[in-house]
């Protein structure tokens, strides 16, 4: 959603990093892309009745959420199944803030974004001191764990009946009761949160990251600390999902255990593949497209939405294995990623 | 402590009952991933099978419906475990993502065809007869199923543990966890070794299921809890190793139990805990064989 092209991301042994060089190709469609889809996207509310206007809003909010799990996942290769957790968290944070505390917009938001980041730096140390396959099995109980312990904390979180009656987005005192000012206030905080995550993605930490997917005994041997680059990772990522549950509470206004869950994990991580993972504008349009289908196709299927699921990540695990960015071309490169 | 013991005497035997059934699932698991780099996340949808085909076929007081039960779920587990090998073997090469999303794409759908075909009641299955009473224990009664249930679990541990280590399969086994180019580099078709495996592995998932039923009935999301635990067992014992999965099944099995029974608040932080500190002291579990599992 950047509109600016990157400045050259070199990896530490000095090569220039593949994934950018696309941007600079293109440097001129994307900026012209990037502000007619911005101006799209401001212009939304006017022409779009509020039902619509409230399925954007979720895209967008999933399109954050979805960004923050590819710097885990397709920058430091780290394939997480425990994502939402993170999610839930910052969207119980911000319910529970606005409940009991101070509806403001950024208030509330940023309470979830930084229980978010807490959360995730409580548990990520366990996490990252393994790749591969342990650490998708270790994301993967983190997550359960925090999913179950949403339904059992019945008191705070009301369990399995979700937390309701949260009150609506105030910007300066004042509640935002139409569906299109609250449209803008999740806009202007997603934009914000997808270029932090491009700033941090684009900065020499970002090519360190992009260093340790590719060849982390490398890195090792050139001075870097992989725990602690993963690890930081793993809590920034947890934060800018904490930031995506905050707004999503706000926005739904009613949280529910499954939105700390597997299947919400399990949705996301397809978007980030659906998408084209480390490309952060795929997986961005991956969730988009999810989350679109989801609550377009969901209600036809008689709640039984996770079979469509399952059978799109079926089939994109074998026509799609680089997603809609390996699709339009623009990611040459076969990224051996860590092979457990 | 004597008298402490006594008063959870019953949390403790419904730990070693979980433990047992815990076992059976995760070294399919531990095995499957151990020897075929196969990351099967549809185990708990495989074993959720099993425990929906108890409620379909066990009827009545007779023993029939159970065994009936059992062979259909371990026909259905082998069947299972081929096609996932014909699935799995095109994402061979490909980051051990893919396989996951497979995996997991395939017990989404699987779990959703069960709520279809069976709704989404908790359904109850009740044990065979002459296991459907309790027994005294030490001055507690304690259902018979559960002890039979442990009992298995010994016996199976026993069995996997003989042929593993003594037969030449075993040895095959053994040899595949440590260094499977050089077994089929020795002449050994890795493919039919990949179905026997995977079918095995996923039958022990679908006739855990069914042992599983009269304990934990049968309802949609038990397979995403099992699966869990499941993981967790197979995290703490070491990937690939029978003997850790025993060691875990019996620890997870206790903290499932007894952490529950005394305090119930905090179950799910004392099994995160466990894992936490079996990871701290144990990065790679407690039974990680010298596999390049990386």
């Amino acid at each position: 959603m950047s509109v600016e092209s990157p400045p050259v991301v070199s990896t530490a042994d000095g090569a220039p990093d593949t994934t950018a060089t696309p941007w600079r190709r293109n440097r001129r469609l994307t900026v012209v892309l990037g502000l007619v889809l911005l101006a799209v996207l401001a212009v939304v509310p006017l022409f779009v009745d509020p039902f619509g206007t409230n399925t954007v809003s979720r895209m967008l909010v999933f399109a954050l959420f979805a960004m923050s799990l590819d710097l885990l996942v397709g920058l430091t290769g780290l394939p997480s199944l425990g994502h939402a957790a993170w999610f839930g968290i910052g969207a119980y944070t911000a319910g529970l803030v606005a409940i009991h505390w101070s509806a403001e917009g950024l208030v509330t938001v940023l309470a979830a974004a930084v229980a978010g980041a807490v959360a995730a730096a409580a548990t990520g140390w366990l996490a990252v001191r393994s790749g591969g396959v342990f650490f998708l099995m270790l994301t993967l109980a983190i997550g359960e764990l925090v999913h179950q312990l949403a339904q059992s904390l019945s008191s705070v979180t009301g369990g399995s009946n979700g937390l309701f009656g949260i009150p609506s987005i105030r910007i300066a005192g004042t509640p935002l009761t139409l569906a299109g000012y609250v449209y803008w206030f999740v806009l202007a905080v997603v934009l914000l949160g997808a270029l932090a995550l491009w700033l941090v993605a684009s900065s020499p930490f970002g090519g360190v990251l992009r260093g340790i997917r590719d060849n982390e005994a490398r890195m090792r041997s050139l001075g870097y600390s992989p725990f602690r680059y993963k690890y930081a990772a793993f809590a920034i990522a947890g934060g800018f999902a904490g930031l995506a549950g905050g707004l999503f509470a706000g926005l739904v206004r009613i949280v529910n255990p499954s939105d700390t869950g597997f299947t919400t994990s399990a949705l996301l991580l397809l978007a980030v593949v659906l998408g084209g993972a480390g490309t952060l504008w795929g997986p961005a349009l991956g969730a988009a497209l999810v989350v679109l289908v989801r609550d377009t196709f969901g209600p036809t299927l008689d709640g039984h939405g996770p079979l469509l699921l399952g059978l799109v990540f079926i089939a994109a695990v074998y026509v799609l294995p680089r997603g809609f960015a390996g699709l339009a071309g623009l990611r040459r490169r076969r990224t051996p990623r860590s092979p457990a | 402590m004597l008298g402490w013991f006594d008063a959870n005497l019953v949390s403790i035997l419904n730990g070693f009952a979980i433990g047992a059934l815990l076992f059976v699932l995760a070294v399919g698991l531990s095995i499957v991933f151990g020897m075929m780099d196969v990351l099967n996340l549809a185990h708990g949808a495989f074993f959720l099978v099993g425990s929906y085909l108890a409620v379909s076929f066990v009827a009545g007081d007779s023993w029939g419906g159970f065994l009936t039960a059992l062979g259909v779920a371990a026909v259905v587990g082998l069947l299972a475990g081929a096609v996932l090998s014909g699935m799995t073997e095109p994402l061979a090469r490909r980051p051990i993502l893919d396989q996951a999303l497979l995996t997991l794409g395939i017990s989404l759908v699987v779990a959703e065809v069960l709520s279809i075909v069976y709704g989404n009641d908790v359904r109850s299955v009740s044990p065979p007869p002459g296991l459907d009473g309790s027994v005294d224990v030490a001055g507690s009664a304690y259902p018979t199923y559960r002890l039979m249930l442990i009992g298995v679990g010994l016996v199976l541990a026993l069995v996997v543990w003989l042929v593993v280590e003594r037969t030449s399969v075993g040895a095959l086994v053994r040899a595949s966890v440590a260094d499977r180019e050089m077994v089929s580099a020795m002449g050994i078709d890795n493919r039919k070794v990949k179905v026997a495996v995977l079918g095995i592995g996923s039958m022990l998932a679908t006739v855990a299921g069914v042992l599983a039923a009269p304990v934990y009935g049968a309802r949609p999301g038990l397979d995403e809890t099992i699966l869990l635990l499941a993981l967790v067992v197979v995290v703490i014992g070491g990937l690939g190793s029978i003997r850790g999965a025993l060691i875990g099944a019996l620890v997870i099995g206790q903290v499932e139990s007894l952490g529950r029974a005394l305090l119930p608040d905090l179950a799910s932080f004392i099994l995160f805990g466990t894992l936490a500190l079996v990871l701290i002291v144990r990065p790679r579990g407690l039974f990680a064989g010298k596999v390049a599992h990386s």
